[in-house]
């Protein structure tokens, strides 16, 4: 187990340094898609605890964004009897907000299972962006929320691209570390034993209602900070900021990084920014294929292509990318993991 | 506004209710059907039907009436069903419930974007069976449609339930769905089983499909809140139980529709948030819907 935490803490180092040093090889555009991704990734370490460590799925982790968001757009832009809050201070607060929201939902989900929870979850997730258009004055409506432009705090000396940036990163490599952790105890050993067999759990004295709803709760913690850093990133927030298909999207991310696998999410979060942003480059690609000439600007292109590879690679890998990565290490780690 | 009361509208409110409710029993008995065998909530089921209802706007257009491409619309729907089954959902049949859901998710992207770049994004009239004039039933004033409509998914609905009842086919897809490895022992072939129950959901789908779009208009999306309230209604029914698919697609229906026109705040924004927030309080109460079991796990 020891040579198994080494590896573990050099992994998170490693990627702490490549995080660290990345905007000094890439240009100012790549280090803000990169903040996107991080903002991704962050959402998906929230799911990855609820569906991949306690078996719960939920489509509905877009609405929980959202409320991240939103929280930081009325905090920011109505303030806070009269103060606006600044957008950093937002996000803490954000988390909470969204994590409240998250154990309310929590509680429900304990009598629900499976399917029955991602329909409901699902279901979250279309309703919410009624609720802006339906309380139009405080939620700002269809139009919105416009909040300031990202910019360097305390007199940083760096552009707002490579500030997201840093924030960004810096609040998943923290959150990254919690949810590690958590997990690596007690509680992610409750948690993947409610997701294996909940009655074996409970006779071995797992609270399953403590659990469930903490990790519901955790999870929507993450998805609000998210949020809130996709507000801020966006400089505005509106209904469509959030769509449902987000909430799809990350459930795709989920499932292509690899349930169970927290290095494989970095894939999958990388994978959800790509396919959505430059789904005509891989249209590209698939047009070196012999026999095909796509029209890469054509409109439905872009769903065919994400539809496409989607399926592709859940019929190649279901087990996702975490899967592969741990596959192709088998040999390296399972000799050094028997060995301690 | 909510204009005065009169029992004739509330009639012709629960009319319209009934219609909108007999789409999602026939959506949601599409869903039923493959979550009963395979256990898995197909989300490709609303794109599949919007797909097969484009393929008779096609032949319409090419100067078939609307009965005669019915059929021809009906045997495509069930070999694309088939085809789905075999290949995007067999590969993957023992890996969890996500990797599923995940290629129905990623099938309807496909098919939307492929009748996006078909048929173009652009909403198009689609001409249905039924004349859309009113006949007085009773006093209330009822358009064709509409009792075209019940009355379509009705008969295929007792279609459906006398071949499950009383064919040794439709007996094997019972058993399929309910033992899988005691129907494979008495010589089902479980495989087929499944292929042939998603042939049969893509069929109720292309006929749910084939009767809304006269009513609403036909672009790629035109499923979507649809398949969401069939899921609603599935939910409410009990995902197990085909009955239940039924009854809960009409009461949804007739709920909806009401709240809709009677209660200001719910309106028409807050239609859906409304239903959901219904089900999400009867699986409270009653964690397997109406007619559904509540499964005894055991370790």
């Amino acid at each position: 187990m020891k040579v198994k935490l080494a590896f573990e803490v050099l992994g998170f180092v490693a990627l702490a340094a490549l995080v660290a040093l990345l905007p000094r090889v890439v240009s100012d555009y790549r280090a803000r898609e990169l903040a996107i991704v991080g903002i991704y990734f962050i959402a998906l370490l929230g799911l990855a605890v609820l569906t991949g460590y306690s078996g719960q799925i939920s489509l509905g982790h877009g609405a929980f964004m959202a409320i991240g968001g939103y929280t930081t757009a009325i905090l920011s832009v109505n303030g806070f009897y009269g103060h606006q809050v600044r957008d950093l201070w937002t996000i803490p607060i954000a988390g909470i907000v969204a994590g409240v929201a998250g154990l309310l939902v929590g509680i429900p989900a304990l009598r629900l299972s499976g399917l029955y929870l991602a329909l409901i979850t699902f279901g979250i997730a279309v309703s919410f962006p009624q609720l802006p258009k339906k309380f139009d004055h405080f939620f700002g409506g269809t139009t919105g929320k416009i909040l300031n432009l990202v910019k360097p705090p305390f007199g940083l000396h760096t552009t707002p691209n490579n500030w997201l940036y840093y924030l960004t990163w810096g609040i998943a490599l923290v959150l990254l570390a919690a949810a590690w952790f958590l997990l690596r105890g007690k509680t992610g050993r409750a948690l993947q034993a409610i997701r294996d067999s909940e009655v074996a759990a409970t006779s071995s004295g797992v609270n399953l209602a403590t659990y469930k709803t903490l990790a519901f709760g955790m999870s929507a913690f993450y998805a609000g900070v998210a949020g809130s850093l996709y507000a801020i990133a966006n400089s505005y927030v509106n209904p469509d900021v959030f769509p449902i298909i987000l909430s799809i999207y990350l459930v795709v991310g989920l499932a292509i990084g690899g349930l169970g696998s927290l290095a494989g999410l970095l894939v999958g979060a990388a994978l959800i920014y790509f396919l959505q942003n430059h789904s005509d480059t891989v249209a590209r690609w698939i047009n070196h294929l012999p026999g095909l000439a796509l029209d890469p600007k054509q409109p439905g292109i872009p769903s065919i292509v994400f539809g496409a590879v989607l399926i592709v690679v859940m019929l190649l890998l279901p087990s996702g990318a975490g899967g592969l990565l741990r596959r192709l290490f088998a040999p390296l780690t399972s000799r050094l993991y028997t060995r301690s | 506004m909510v204009s005065a009361f009169t029992w004739t509208e509330f009639a012709q409110q629960i009319a319209a209710g009934v219609r909108e409710g007999s789409i999602y029993a026939g959506l949601a008995l599409a869903l039923v059907i493959i979550y009963r065998s395979t256990r898995v909530i197909n989300f490709a089921q609303g794109e599949m039907a919007t797909f097969a209802t484009f393929i008779a706007w096609s032949l319409q257009n090419h100067g078939l009436s609307f009965w005669t491409a019915f059929p021809i619309v009906l045997a495509i729907a069930f070999a694309g069903g088939v085809a789905v089954e075999r290949i995007l959902i067999r590969p993957v049949e023992n890996a969890s419930v996500l990797t599923i859901v995940i290629i129905t998710l990623g099938l309807a992207l496909l098919l939307n974007g492929l009748m996006s770049v078909i048929w173009g994004g652009a909403s198009r009239q689609f001409h249905g069976p039924f004349s859309t004039r009113t006949i007085n039933v009773g006093g209330v004033p009822i358009s064709v449609q509409d009792i075209g409509i019940v009355v379509t998914s009705l008969v295929l609905v007792a279609i459906l339930a006398l071949f499950f009842r009383y064919t040794k086919l439709g007996l094997a897809l019972r058993g399929s769905a309910a033992n899988p490895d005691s129907s494979r022992l008495v010589g089902v072939r479980v495989g087929w089983m499944l292929a042939l129950g998603w042939g049969i959901a893509a069929v109720l789908g292309a006929v749910a499909g084939m009767m809304i779009a006269p009513v609403v208009f036909l672009d790629p999306n035109m499923m979507q809140t649809i398949l969401l309230y069939a899921f609603a209604a599935a939910v409410l029914g009990g995902l197990d139980s085909p009955l239940g698919a039924v009854v809960g697609g009409i009461l949804l229906g007739v709920t909806i529709t009401l709240l809709g026109r009677y209660v200001g705040f719910i309106g028409s924004t807050l239609k859906l948030p409304a239903a959901l927030f219904l089900i999400l309080v009867l699986l409270l109460v009653r964690p397997g819907g109406l007619f559904g079991k509540v499964a005894v796990r055991r370790v």
